[in-house]
């Protein structure tokens, strides 16, 4: 009974081997979600992956060369209402120097630490995720192009997201809308500060502790507050959109729109990271110092 | 029915190279970058060419296989690592288990059957997400199976092309 033909034999029953990678599969994502412990894997796959990423995004690419060849009977037009923007710019530059001049004068005036210029690359969404409720996309520059974990996306009209992970030539970016992210901000019109973070829908955001009685209107925007050093100050986030007041609930119902373009452009600029973090106190270790980083851009 | 199934061709051995090279382009239509409604509509092509395999070819694709696409498919998700994994191992499962009795049937009629395994794993990876903390539940998740279903003869006709009989079996 015993000996089985080789013909026969199949080795490990389909149930045995279910079982077996089942285990493994939930140790694996027991592993990675609580102890966040496979970026190394993470990346070697993502750089075998990466050809096919390239492959996959060459239609799209084709696509475009195409619409930009059409397009190019308008080049003239759009030339020509640029360079009027351009002057209409130039003088607002101007201003902006003049400003900045007076700004650093002040500042000297005051004390106060100098703001520092946020230096920016520019990069392209390649690939969307497959799933519609992962709020993540990935971006064609990665740690070649000198990107961090950490540094802040944008568009041309708001903050977009935050790099989370880097391979060698993409980078993953977790957008604002995601759920277990969050952005300090404050209130353009009368400076409150709070933290808006995710919904995990589309084109929404919430602001989940705020008092009922805080001073918040439809229509406010919010910018980052520049608290916690990862987004620099000043940048548009989002704009009210509802307000609800639940009696029963001590905290108001507020609802956001992001004013960036989250799902809608193509191309981004990476910001890096604008000012150093504040020193860690002497008498702590050397080493202490990048996980600290790494945990608080997680955070944030 | 029974006509049909006697009426079938014995299907050659199928080439492991031609496994492995199927599963690389299913996994680049995965990667597609796409728009908002065929995002929400497109099929796991992933698991429906492992699904393919496991139940025309069982002796040939191993629940292995299955696993390293899954990691590989969490990887370029950027989704928690094991959570397709689990999905594909599942559906090969189903597809061994199940392979006579789905092959007595043609591939229009095995369609429905295969919308029910697909949402078996679609159901898996919702679950394991939202154990997860990033999921929550709305109707149009489950769109992928339908159409992953209703594409099932065409990838089934597309991948049993090479596995055709080269010569007539009446020729002599």
């Amino acid at each position: 009974m015993e000996t089985v033909p080789q013909f026969f034999r199949a080795g490990p029953s389909p149930q045995v081997r279910l079982f077996f990678f089942v285990l493994l599969s939930i140790l694996l994502m027991v592993m990675d979600t609580r102890f966040n412990s496979f970026s190394e894997i993470r990346q070697t796959v993502g750089m075998i992956i990466y050809p096919l990423q390239r492959l996959a995004h060459i239609p799209t690419a084709l696509y475009d060369q195409a619409g930009e060849l059409i397009n190019d009977f308008r080049l003239t037009k759009e030339i020509a209402s640029l360079r009027q923007q351009y002057f209409f710019n130039q003088q607002k530059l101007f201003r902006l120097q003049m400003l900045e001049e007076e700004n650093a004068q002040l500042r000297a005036l005051l004390g106060a630490a100098r703001q520092t210029e946020a230096k920016a690359i520019m990069a392209e969404i390649l690939y969307v995720p497959r799933d519609p409720f992962n709020r993540k996309v990935t971006l064609n520059k990665g740690s070649f192009s000198e990107i961090e974990a950490g540094q802040v996306v944008v568009d041309n009209l708001g903050v977009i997201g935050q790099i989370t992970q880097v391979h060698p030539w993409l980078s993953e970016v977790t957008l604002i809308t995601d759920k277990d992210h969050a952005v300090p901000v404050q209130v353009a019109r009368n400076g409150l500060r709070s933290i808006v973070s995710g919904a995990g829908k589309n084109n929404e955001l919430e602001l989940r502790y705020l008092s009922v009685n805080a001073d918040i209107q439809k229509g406010d925007l919010l910018i980052t507050s520049g608290i916690g050093g990862v987004y620099p100050p000043g940048l548009p986030v989002a704009r009210v959109e509802n307000i609800e007041h639940d009696r029963s609930r001590g905290f108001a119902h507020i609802k956001c729109t992001p004013i960036a373009g989250v799902n809608r452009s193509r191309q981004v600029l990476i910001l890096s990271l604008s000012s150093p973090a504040p020193k860690q106190p002497e008498e702590e270790p050397r080493s202490a110092a990048p996980q600290e980083k790494q945990r608080r851009s997680r955070v944030q | 029915m029974s006509n049909d199934y006697l009426g079938q061709e014995l299907p050659l051995e199928a080439k492991s190279s031609f496994i492995f090279f199927s599963l690389l382009i299913a996994l680049l239509f995965n990667l597609l970058p796409l728009q908002e409604i065929i995002l929400l509509l497109r099929p796991d092509f992933v698991a429906i060419t492992l699904l393919y395999w496991s139940v025309n070819h069982p002796q040939r694709i191993g629940m292995s296989l299955a696993f390293i696409a899954g990691l590989v498919m969490d990887v370029s998700n950027s989704s928690i690592l094991g959570q397709h994994a689990l999905a594909y191992c599942l559906i090969t499962f189903f597809g061994m288990i199940l392979h006579r009795r789905l092959r007595l049937f043609n591939v229009f009629q095995q369609a429905p059957q295969i919308l029910w395994m697909l949402l078996i794993t679609q159901f898996a990876v919702f679950l394991t997400g939202m154990l997860g903390g990033t999921y929550f539940l709305d109707w149009y998740y489950f769109l992928p199976s339908v159409t992953g279903a209703l594409l099932w003869p065409v990838i089934s006709f597309l991948l049993g092309i090479p596995q055709k009989p080269k010569s007539d079996p009446n020729e002599l």
